[in-house]
């Protein structure tokens, strides 16, 4: 489904990204983690567009997406759920779910798709005409997967979704991907807990300092291991 | 302040008068305000030549109106027409090839071009005052005078600001402007091709500088350096308010509007001016993110 080939990126003088290669099949869940400043987040920029990767190749289904524009990547059916979760904080929820579905193709089904994401989060139809900016850390995380979802896509790219969560709501946070992940949607997850992270997914990446370092199965990978590797950069 | 004393004892009719033209004035600064606060809102540029973009369209309404005998609808609408296209044309030209550089190259190429239209028009049309002239008749409301036409344009103004708060709120790309001037990044990552929702705001920033100079040149002459007159009001207006806030834009207007008319009664029209800067100086010590900024 999701292809990267050679791919290296940066910003500046700086390099973030070398030779990555990555692949992702449809209906799959996949993990990169690594430690800090591994190249992560910019991985995951450059599958959106929201960078141009400096040298290789991106393509999805098929298609070459390579130094695409953020706008049209989402229009080919891969929606990014950033960092830091970039809700539009003085909307409405309901606002910030009717911006997630923009483009046309997705606004034509826009009843049909805000009814999927309040059935997979109750908690954003009480809270629906509240401002996104007053809604807790574990709702907002909520809020900025369901606004992902509004687009309609196949494959959704989530960056450290449980950066800034009690360890209670990092657990429930996990299990509401897990139900996203029943609805048939392909994920591609940046964590840094490993070891809740392993447990939902099927195939993950270890990134370190810009280089995958290692792939395999979340389950014939010894856990242990692959913890002390993530964190310990041996 | 025994001159203001003396006016709320002798005459409070006057005072009140003033209080009046100071609201219908604020209409109008409000909706040029609204406008260069839009377009920093979605693209964080002050676009310091907002104001004789409005003067370009009061001239195109003048010569349509005054020379070439046009209705004065066709001429407002065709003024307003000219600030959609001066909208999108400072965005494309200008903006575009320089939306990555540092604010303050931005902010210098938009005054660059305010020097050049200045200069352009001097030369064009001369320093000449020009107005177009309509009998509209001065109105007596409970003793207090008001001319006619301040008061057409302070409820057009109100109309349009109205349709502006209509237009966010409650359409699609509307609301896309609010979400980029809340976060410009995560726009694009909806969809949203950027330069679409940029070109929309400029043109919409275009069309109420091209109903703000409708408004203002049934009420003042236009001449080269009406923009000098009416752009550091403006921009002051939208620096007290909290740049990009709109409410915060809104009440300052008539906050600035009271005190230049009030001052011009109660002492002239210059001092009503050097009252509003210099509270606006200080105001900037006290709260340099606006008047409604929260607390650090």
């Amino acid at each position: 489904m999701l292809e990267l080939a050679g791919v290296s990126a940066g910003y500046g003088h700086f390099t973030a990204l070398w030779d990555v290669a990555l692949r992702v099949s449809a209906g799959e869940a996949v993990a990169v983690v690594g430690p800090n400043g591994a190249g992560k987040t910019t991985l995951l920029r450059v599958i959106s567009g929201v960078i141009a990767p400096r040298t290789g190749t991106l393509s999805f289904e098929g298609a070459a997406l390579t130094g695409r524009p953020a706008h049209e990547i989402v229009a080919h059916g891969i929606a990014h759920v950033p960092e830091g979760r970039r809700l539009f904080p003085a909307l409405t929820v309901a606002d910030n779910l009717r911006m997630g579905a923009f483009l046309p193709a997705a606004r034509a089904h826009y009843a049909e798709s805000l009814a999927r994401v309040f059935g997979l989060f109750p908690v954003l139809k009480d809270r629906r005409a509240q401002r996104a900016g007053s809604l807790s850390g574990g709702e907002q995380q909520m809020l900025a997967i369901g606004r992902a979802l509004m687009s309609r896509p196949k494959l959704i790219l989530l960056d450290e979704p449980s950066m800034g969560l009690a360890p209670v709501m990092v657990l429930r946070l996990f299990d509401l991907i897990r139900l996203v992940r029943a609805e048939g949607y392909t994920i591609l997850v940046v964590e840094q807990n490993v070891r809740q992270v392993l447990k939902l997914v099927d195939r993950a990446y270890l990134l370190e300092v810009g280089r995958i370092k290692m792939e395999g199965r979340a389950d014939e990978l010894s856990e242990q291991d692959f913890v002390r590797k993530a964190y310990v950069g041996l | 302040m025994s001159n203001l004393l003396d006016l709320v004892l002798n005459n409070p009719l006057l005072l009140a008068e003033a209080a009046l033209n100071g609201l219908l004035l604020g209409g109008v600064l409000a909706l040029l305000a609204l406008g260069l606060n839009l377009i920093f809102g979605v693209l964080d540029i002050v676009w310091i030549v907002y104001v004789d973009l409005a003067m370009l369209s009061m001239y195109l309404i003048y010569f349509t109106v005054q020379v070439y005998g046009w209705p004065l609808l066709a001429g407002a609408a065709a003024g307003i027409g000219l600030g959609v296209l001066l909208g999108i044309g400072v965005h494309l030209l200008i903006i575009t090839p320089i939306l990555t550089s540092p604010p303050v190259n931005q902010l210098l190429a938009t005054g660059g071009l305010l020097f050049f239209i200045q200069s352009l028009a001097t030369f064009l049309w001369t320093t000449d005052h020009r107005s177009v002239r309509l009998t509209l008749p001065t109105i007596e409301v409970a003793g207090m005078f008001v001319s006619f036409a301040r008061l057409i344009a302070f409820v057009l103004a109100v109309v349009v600001m109205v349709g502006l708060y209509l237009f966010l709120t409650r359409t699609y790309i509307g609301t896309a402007i609010r979400a980029v001037s809340q976060d410009r990044g995560a726009m694009a990552l909806m969809g949203a091709n950027p330069q679409r929702i940029y070109i929309v705001t400029s043109a919409v920033g275009g069309a109420l500088a091209g109903v703000a100079a409708a408004l203002l040149i049934i009420q003042y002459s236009v001449h080269p350096h009406f923009g000098a007159a009416f752009g550091p009001i403006t921009f002051m207006i939208c620096v007290l308010g909290g740049l990009g806030n709109m409410f915060g834009a809104f009440v300052a207007s008539f906050i600035m509007s009271e005190i230049i008319s009030i001052g011009g009664v109660v002492w002239s029209t210059e001092m009503g001016y050097v009252i509003a800067f210099a509270l606006f100086i200080v105001l900037m010590f006290i709260r340099p993110g606006g008047i409604f900024a929260k607390k650090q």
